[in-house]
């Protein structure tokens, strides 16, 4: 589904914050992608989401050449793609269901069109009761899952979460990483970006560690 | 996959938080969507203010600019409109048959509307301010005028007409006011240059408040349009978005403004038709006309209404796509 080849990447004249990056994610894989902080966890994430161009490599993503990929693709590349940002990025102005909606909105859809996916998308990462509040007034772990849920409305084929358990408690890690389960054993594949290693234990899962910009990964 | 599915096949996240179900409140409360840009912040309130305030001085200038322009050609007008035609007194010349003759040579010129000769009494009255009343014009070889009323679209030949009096009335003296009307045409030109540059000074500080105000308030939107773009927004979705929250924003306070400003006008307007026959206003007429911008006026303040909303509205656009082109590279 998504493939780098020898994938390295510079921020202006600096130096390779990735090196030689070379793997494979294949359709309904799970992985975790850990390391230090400051080794490019981010930076691969924004490579997969396709917000920077690598500098050297090869990047193929759903059968199409990266470097081919012209802006008005882009957005819709973007679709098959869902992101749950570490600092969330709901819309403060927006309700949740709005905010969760959002994706289709943009795409031009009639709001009857999909109310009820959102509704129940809502009730099963558990905002059920929490639709028409604004996220100032939601806690950390329900900017969590809301922030989940917009990522998952439009179905993706593979969602890349950047530290979701970064800003919860244990317990509700816990359930916040079964909800990501349940979603890869519905089809989507998924990569959870993280350096808590008590999350990973709890998973046998490929791992794919960054280190000082190279990459290895352990099946 | 569907939500629904995925709704159908999961035990539990819902469960577990207990989520109350409420949908029929729920689907009442979502055909109303809020607008995809947030509401006005501080920055976006004082971009309207200062909309508001340089659209009213725009307005004005223009006001101002095109009353100089009217009431400039308006005196043109007035003193192309006559000449004068004096004769002075001289031994053994009959003064009344001189005057006569001059009458009508004069009005057979064709671009002569009337000839009238100021008679003896309104002439002592033009010499009362300098010799005080009572005055026996006989008593003094005071020069006697004929006032000719001319055609400003089709002007006499005066260099005819001085060349016939010359011999029926040698010392008549035609007057064609050319040195005057010269003059004056340069000064209002002079006037008019000077405002259509103060114009387009206050219009290009106009420009570029707009411009910097607008990007300001867009600052505060940075976050908005990535999200936008990172739920998969098309650019020219963003930047219509945005682009019509600025050209309503930019309407409203431009609107206030030359609102303002057309109220002054009228209330100028106004002041002035009350004030008619007053020695104010009469000297306010004098210089500035009757203090209206006409129709002309008006629609010029509507035109930088419109510009002023359209500039936010473009400024708004270029800031997305340039912000969009910067996250993309």
């Amino acid at each position: 589904m998504i493939r780098f080849e020898n994938v390295g990447l510079r921020y202006g004249m600096g130096p390779e914050v990735l090196r030689d990056v070379s793997f494979h994610l294949p359709e309904r894989s799970f992985q975790f992608l850990s390391g230090p902080s400051g080794t490019g966890k981010t930076t691969l994430l924004r490579l997969l989401f396709l917000s920077l161009k690598p500098t050297r490599g090869l990047i193929t993503i759903f059968g199409k050449d990266r470097s081919r990929i012209t802006a008005e693709e882009l957005p819709h590349i973007r679709r098959r793609i869902g992101v749950v940002f570490q600092d969330f990025r709901l819309l403060d102005h927006l309700t949740t269901y709005e905010n969760v909606a959002l994706p289709l909105r943009v795409r031009g859809r009639e709001e009857a069109s999909y109310r009820s996916d959102v509704t129940e998308l809502l009730k099963w990462v558990g905002l059920g009761d929490r639709m028409h509040v604004l996220p100032p007034v939601l806690s950390g772990g329900e900017k969590q899952r809301a922030a989940i849920a917009r990522a998952l409305i439009e179905q993706p084929q593979i969602l890349l979460a950047d530290e979701p358990t970064g800003n919860v408690d244990p317990q509700l890690a816990r359930r916040l990483l079964r909800l990501l389960i349940e979603l890869n054993r519905l089809g989507t594949a998924v990569v959870i970006a993280t350096h808590d290693v008590g999350l990973m234990e709890q998973v046998d899962a490929r791992r794919m560690i960054l280190s000082a910009g190279r990459l290895e990964i352990y099946d | 996959m569907t939500s629904a599915e995925i709704s159908d096949q999961t035990a539990g996240p819902a469960e577990e938080a207990g989520a109350g179900a409420r949908p029929q409140a729920g689907a009442r409360k979502a055909r109303r969507q809020t607008p995809i840009v947030p509401p006005d912040n501080v920055a976006g309130r004082a971009m309207v203010l200062v909309i508001a305030i340089m659209t009213f001085l725009s307005c004005l200038t223009l006001g101002a600019v095109t009353l100089v322009r009217d009431t400039a050609a308006a005196w043109q007008t007035q003193i192309a409109r006559e000449a004068t035609i004096q004769i002075k007194p001289a031994e053994g010349l009959d003064i009344e048959a001189a005057l006569a003759d001059a009458q009508r040579i004069a009005a057979s010129y064709a671009g002569v509307q009337n000839a009238t000769i100021v008679d003896r009494e309104a002439t002592a009255r033009l010499l009362e301010p300098w010799l005080g009343p009572g005055l026996d014009i006989d008593e003094l070889p005071v020069p006697r005028l004929v006032i000719v009323t001319i055609d400003p679209e089709q002007r006499p030949d005066f260099a005819a007409m001085r060349a016939e009096l010359a011999e029926a009335v040698p010392s008549a003296i035609v007057d064609d006011h050319r040195t005057w009307v010269d003059r004056l045409v340069a000064m209002a030109r002079t006037t008019v240059t000077i405002g259509v540059g103060v114009l387009a000074l206050m219009l290009s500080a106009t420009a570029l408040t707009v411009i910097f105000a607008t990007r300001g308030a867009m600052a505060g939107n940075g976050h908005v349009i990535e999200v936008l773009h990172f739920v998969g927004a098309e650019a020219h979705f963003i930047a219509r978005e945005f682009r019509r929250h600025f050209l309503l924003a930019g309407t409203r306070g431009a609107a206030a403004g030359g609102a303002a400003a057309m109220i002054v006008f009228v209330l100028f307007s106004w002041w002035s038709s009350r004030n008619v026959a007053t020695p104010e206003g009469d000297q306010a007429a004098a210089l500035f006309g009757n203090f209206s911008i006409g129709m002309s006026g008006y629609l010029g303040v509507a035109l930088v209404v419109l510009v002023i909303a359209a500039l936010t509205a473009a400024t708004s656009h270029i800031t997305v796509i340039t912000y969009l082109r910067r996250m993309e590279t």
